[in-house]
Parts: C-alpha cells; sequence; structure tokens
C-alpha cells in the first residue's frame, strides 16, 4: 500500500509505504489523484485545514517520487492547508525546497489561445507573408545563380573543374546502370502492350513506331529526369543540408568563398552534363528493348526493325527529347541545392527539405514536360 | 573495502595494428568523483565507451557492481543502463524534440507515466540543473552551448541515475559558465550521492571536483589522487599539470 489517508475533523493524515520510485509511478500518480479519504468529497479539498505526512513505513523514496508528492501537496497548500511532516521530513524534501527558492519563479502558463476569427485571419496572413518571403528567396536564389555563372565564365579558375566532374561522376555515370535497366523495361512494357494493342488490326509492325517515339520523345528523358530527380536531387540536398547544419556553409562564407560558385554551380553544370548523355543512354536501352521484344514476339528482325525505325522518325524526334534534357537537369539541381541551402539548425528539418526537394524537382520535371508538349505541338516540332 | 561501482579489468583495445590501450584496469568506487585525463588519441573516449558497453573492447572485463558487462543479457544491461546516465561531448540532445521532451524521453521508454506527471517531472530535472522552466519548450538549437550542457544533465538525470558520466562537461564554456557548471555538478553529487566519472581537459575542473584522477598514458592508465597525480614523475604527465596552461591551478593555494 503506496498510500494511506485517515481523517479526523479538518487534519488528514497521510500514511506514506512501500517504494515511492520511478519505477512506480503511474501507481503514484493514481495514489495521489485520489488522496481525498472516502469521507471527503474531492471537491471538499478546502475543508481539510492541516495534513500530516507520516513517512514512518516507507521503505524507498526517491527524489522523482518527492517530487511528485511534493506537487501535490502544493495544491494543499495553494487551497488553504497548513502542510508538515510527522517527524523530520527526508532529506530529498530539502533538496526540492533548495532548488526551487535557487530556481527561477515558476513562469505562469501562457493564456489559452482563442480561436477565433480573428485566429484565421493572422494565420492566413502569416501563411500568405511566409510565401511572398519564400518566393522572394527562391526568386534572389535564381539570380545569384545567374550571377555567379556568368562571372565564373569570366575565368577559368573560377569554374570548378574537378568539382563539376565529380558531379558528372556521381550524378552521371554511376546512374548508368538503374537508368539503363528501367529504360530497357519500360520499352519492353510499352512495346508489349502496343502489340497486343496492334495486333487486333494486324498493324504489329507499328509497334516500332511506337517504341521508338515514344522512347526518344518523351519516356527516355522524362523516366531519366525522374530517377535523377530521385537519386541526385536527394543527395544534394543532403550533402548541402548537413554542411549547414556543420556551420561548413558559414565556414566557406566567412573565408571569403563564394559558396555558389563552390555549392551550387559545380552541381547545376555537372548535372546539365551529366542528364543528357543518361538521356542518350536510355533512348539507346530504350530502343534495344523495343527491338528485341519485336523480334521475339512479332517476328520483326533486326534488319527489319532498323529501317522501321529510320522511316518512323522525323529528323526532329531525338532531337525533341534531348533538348528537353539540361532544362530538366537545370530544375532538379536548383530545387536540390535550393532545398538544401535552406536547412536549419535541425535534423528533422533536414528530412523535411530532402523530401521536399525530391518531389518538387519531379514536379517541376513533368510539368516542364506538359509545357514542351504543348509548345511543340504549337511548333509542330 | 566495498565492492567498486564499476571496475575495468585488464582492458585491450585494439583498432586494426594501433593499440589503444594495453591492459587497462580502473576502479571506480560509490560516491567518488573521478576525472580521466589524457592526449589525444590516448583513448579517453573510448575507455568511456567501454564502460557504457557501446564499445567490446578486444580483451579484458567490465564489472559493474560485481557484475560482468559483457556476459549480461539484453534485459539485465537495459536494467544496468537505467542506472547510469551520460552526457556527451556536444551534448547529444535529440535536436528534433523540445528539451522538455529530450528529458521526458528516457522516463517515458521504461515507465508508464501519464503526461501530466511527466511534464512535472521534465520539470522536476529542469529546475535541478539551474535551467528556467520555459526553456524546456525550446529546441535545442534554440538553446546557447552552457544552456545545452546544462538541458544534456538534465536528460541523464531523467531516470534518478546513480552513476554519471560527463564526457567533457566544461568544453566550450566560457570560464564563468564552466565554473557554475562544477558548481553545479560538484552540488548535484553531494546532494543526491552520486557517483561520477568525467572526462575532462579542463585542470579547474579537475582541481574543483574531481576526488580522484586516472592519467591515460603509454596505453595504460594510472590513478591516484590529484595531489599524487601531480607529483607523479612520468614526464607527459609533468608536462600536463605542470606546463604553461596548468599554472593559474598551481596557484598561491597550491603553490609548490
Amino acid at each position: 500500500m503506496l498510500l494511506e489517508s485517515q481523517a479526523s475533523g479538518d487534519v488528514l493524515t497521510l500514511r506514506l509505504g512501500g517504494d515511492w520510485r520511478l519505477d512506480n509511478v503511474a501507481q503514484l500518480e493514481a495514489a495521489l489523484r485520489d488522496i481525498t479519504p472516502e469521507s471527503l468529497a474531492p471537491e471538499s479539498l478546502t475543508s481539510v485545514r492541516r495534513l500530516v505526512v507520516d513517512c514512518t513505513r516507507l521503505q524507498t523514496l526517491d527524489l522523482s517520487g518527492a517530487w511528485l508528492l511534493q506537487g501535490r501537496l502544493d495544491q494543499f497548500r495553494a487551497a488553504g492547508s497548513t502542510v508538515e511532516f510527522a517527524g523530520a521530513a527526508p532529506g530529498h524534501f530539502k533538496f526540492i525546497e533548495e532548488i526551487t527558492e535557487r530556481g527561477p519563479e515558476a513562469t505562469p502558463p501562457a493564456p489559452p489561445q482563442s480561436r477565433s476569427w480573428d485566429d484565421l485571419l493572422a494565420w492566413v496572413g502569416r501563411r500568405a507573408v511566409q510565401q511572398a518571403v519564400q518566393g522572394r528567396d527562391a526568386i534572389g536564389f535564381l539570380g545569384r545563380i545567374a550571377v555567379t555563372s556568368v562571372r565564373s565564365l569570366r575565368g577559368f579558375k573560377h569554374l570548378r573543374v574537378a568539382s563539376i566532374a565529380r558531379h558528372v561522376y556521381e550524378t552521371g555515370i554511376q546512374a548508368i546502370p538503374i537508368v539503363s535497366l528501367i529504360a530497357f523495361l519500360i520499352s519492353v512494357i510499352v512495346a508489349y502492350l502496343g502489340a497486343q494493342q496492334l495486333q487486333q488490326f494486324g498493324a504489329e509492325i507499328y509497334t516500332v513506331d511506337l517504341v521508338a517515339i515514344a522512347v526518344l520523345r518523351e519516356m527516355g528523358v522524362l523516366l531519366t529526369a525522374i530517377i535523377v530527380a530521385g537519386r541526385s536531387g536527394s543527395a544534394f540536398a543532403a550533402e548541402i543540408g548537413v554542411m549547414r547544419l556543420n556551420e561548413e556553409v558559414d565556414a566557406l562564407q566567412s573565408m571569403g568563398v563564394n559558396y555558389f560558385e563552390v555549392l551550387v554551380l559545380p552541381r547545376l553544370i555537372g548535372l546539365v552534363i551529366a542528364l543528357p548523355l543518361l538521356t542518350i543512354i536510355a533512348d539507346a536501352m530504350g530502343l534495344a528493348g523495343g527491338a528485341l521484344l519485336s523480334s521475339l514476339l512479332l517476328d520483326i528482325s533486326l534488319t527489319q526493325f532498323i529501317p522501321r525505325v529510320q522511316a518512323a522518325l522525323a529528323p526532329t524526334t531525338f532531337w525533341a527529347g534531348l533538348i528537353k534534357a539540361p532544362v530538366f537537369a537545370m530544375l532538379i539541381a536548383m530545387v536540390g541545392t535550393y532545398r538544401g541551402m535552406q536547412v536549419r539548425s535541425s535534423s528533422r528539418e533536414l528530412g523535411r527539405l530532402t523530401t521536399a526537394a525530391v518531389v518538387q524537382s519531379i514536379f517541376l520535371v513533368i510539368f516542364a514536360d506538359a509545357v514542351f508538349a504543348v509548345v511543340f505541338v504549337t511548333l509542330d516540332f | 573495502m566495498t565492492t567498486p561501482i564499476i571496475s575495468v579489468r585488464n582492458v585491450v583495445n585494439r583498432f586494426g595494428r594501433q593499440v589503444v590501450h594495453d591492459g587497462v584496469d580502473l576502479d571506480v568506487q560509490t560516491g567518488e568523483v573521478l576525472g580521466i585525463v589524457g592526449g589525444s588519441g590516448s583513448g579517453k573516449s573510448v575507455l568511456l565507451r567501454t564502460m557504457l558497453g557501446l564499445h567490446r573492447p578486444s580483451a579484458g572485463e567490465v564489472l559493474i557492481e560485481g557484475r560482468d558487462l559483457l556476459q549480461m543479457s539484453e534485459a539485465e544491461l537495459i536494467a544496468v543502463k537505467r542506472r547510469y546516465g551520460v552526457t556527451f561531448q556536444q551534448g547529444a540532445l535529440f535536436s528534433s524534440l523540445t528539451v522538455a521532451q529530450n528529458v521526458q524521453l528516457p522516463i517515458h521508454e521504461y515507465f508508464a507515466a501519464s503526461n501530466a506527471a511527466l511534464e512535472q517531472l521534465a520539470e522536476l530535472r529542469l529546475r535541478m540543473v539551474g535551467l528556467p522552466v520555459d526553456a524546456g519548450a525550446k529546441l535545442p538549437s534554440q538553446l546557447s552551448g552552457g544552456m545545452i550542457k546544462r538541458a544534456a544533465l538534465a536528460r541523464a538525470l531523467a531516470l534518478d541515475p546513480a552513476l554519471l558520466f560527463l564526457d567533457e562537461p566544461t568544453a566550450g564554456l566560457d570560464p564563468i559558465s564552466a565554473a557554475e557548471f562544477d558548481q553545479l555538478v560538484l552540488y548535484l553529487q553531494r546532494s543526491l550521492n552520486l557517483t561520477i566519472v568525467m572526462i575532462t581537459h579542463d585542470l579547474d575542473t579537475l582541481v574543483t571536483t574531481c576526488n580522484r584522477v586516472a592519467v591515460l598514458v603509454d596505453r595504460k592508465i594510472v590513478v591516484d589522487t590529484l595531489d599524487g597525480i601531480m607529483n607523479n614523475p612520468h614526464p607527459w604527465i609533468q608536462e600536463y599539470f605542470h606546463g604553461p596552461r596548468a599554472r593559474a591551478v598551481q596557484g598561491p593555494e597550491r603553490g609548490q
């Protein structure tokens, strides 16, 4: 039994027993909650004028137990009762008294927030300002990229060739296996579906046209961009984000080094070089997948396949796909580095912004692709 | 002599070909404050991690209250870990949680306390380390260096430990804050009868708080009282305690 309470007149005696330790915190809470004796209703706290705490049967007491008891006793004190210990109070209470005297006054809890139209309005306003500030920051970021790129054109030294090469390697060459595999598989799927439908009209030879045009115009570049956004967009945001957390970016700035030139531009240029090259590989793998499926499923041999592809393609088809790659690369690199730069102070922030970088760069890539599609149709490209 | 709360017996730590500890023995007695010093790379942190069970030594054993840490089952280990608190050099506060949540986390992991009780218990720890109660609602990134050290100490005290490990508790603090922190550690140690093992480079901290000092030199350990260590003839120890930066410590009251 942790606590027995006994009322006589306006005196309430609390007999503590057992282990008042952190281990029993749930039982302690329960015991403290129904500290009022059966004869007293909870609302009649005030009718107790004097509280006597008897610790003689207490086996162990730790600071947490003492603190919880003290908190409850303080409620009685606040209600106007006097509290005293039968015999000497355990040492922990003296310690608690010391630290509460030494420490600052407890600040009163903040007034409960009123939920009204004012709050809603304030919320809308705050969000609007936040969005405006973010928009301004993004435009500022774009501007700084532009200025830094122009400036770095002046001298070879500002171009950071070694760093660009590293990023071409990491975002481009290391991505070749996964990009090839996915381009190959997707074109097999497209060819398979196309063949199934076109066979109904006896027009299965057009499967070749379908695969060639789909892969070269859209699939190759779009899939590559999405894979790269997932791989490298997140890597950019995470790398730069951790550098921010470690104050490495501040260190660069304090050395007078333009961190845009060192961190942002090499990633941007590296990806602008790597993504078109990856797209060409994806195109080739896609056509290979189409050729394989055609020969297996439709008995169209390679010698038939190649002339058919040549006949199907307009001179612009390949370029209509490839021209999008540098644009996608810029979008991915800018969103990744921008989100990385936004990381401030906490690891949760890092995770949130890395996620944002990937989601937004994929969205922007698809959005830009849609814009390209409309423009190309209008221009009859 | 009573069983030491922690004893390290003949511990050897090797990383590849590099031998960090070669037969280290150390007994920590209940209620004492033991300071561990040593040059950079002498394996202070490795020794601390060995005592915490975070690092398995290449040879030797670590006894906690007479029982071998390396032979314990998972459940026993958890029961032991409950009894000690650790502060890390950089605080290692969880950056996505508020200070109060940082303190509540271990309590919440072990015990079924209600939210109200958790808040109350966190408030106690914050008061114990002298943090203002409203610091509880702040994120670690909003705290100053000194407050991070205090918050880390509050978290280490969360489970009412008997044994505290402090890794460079005053590193990076200004002398006034460092002195306050020393006094705080000493006050808590005396009030709660804690046993404290601390790694420190701060000679003032050593002088103010430590009963005994362990020096890691030449892959071995030398343990003695502060006065004993200061008179140890080993050249590195002489350099450490009598070098140019140690003058203030010897000062008038300890003058040679």
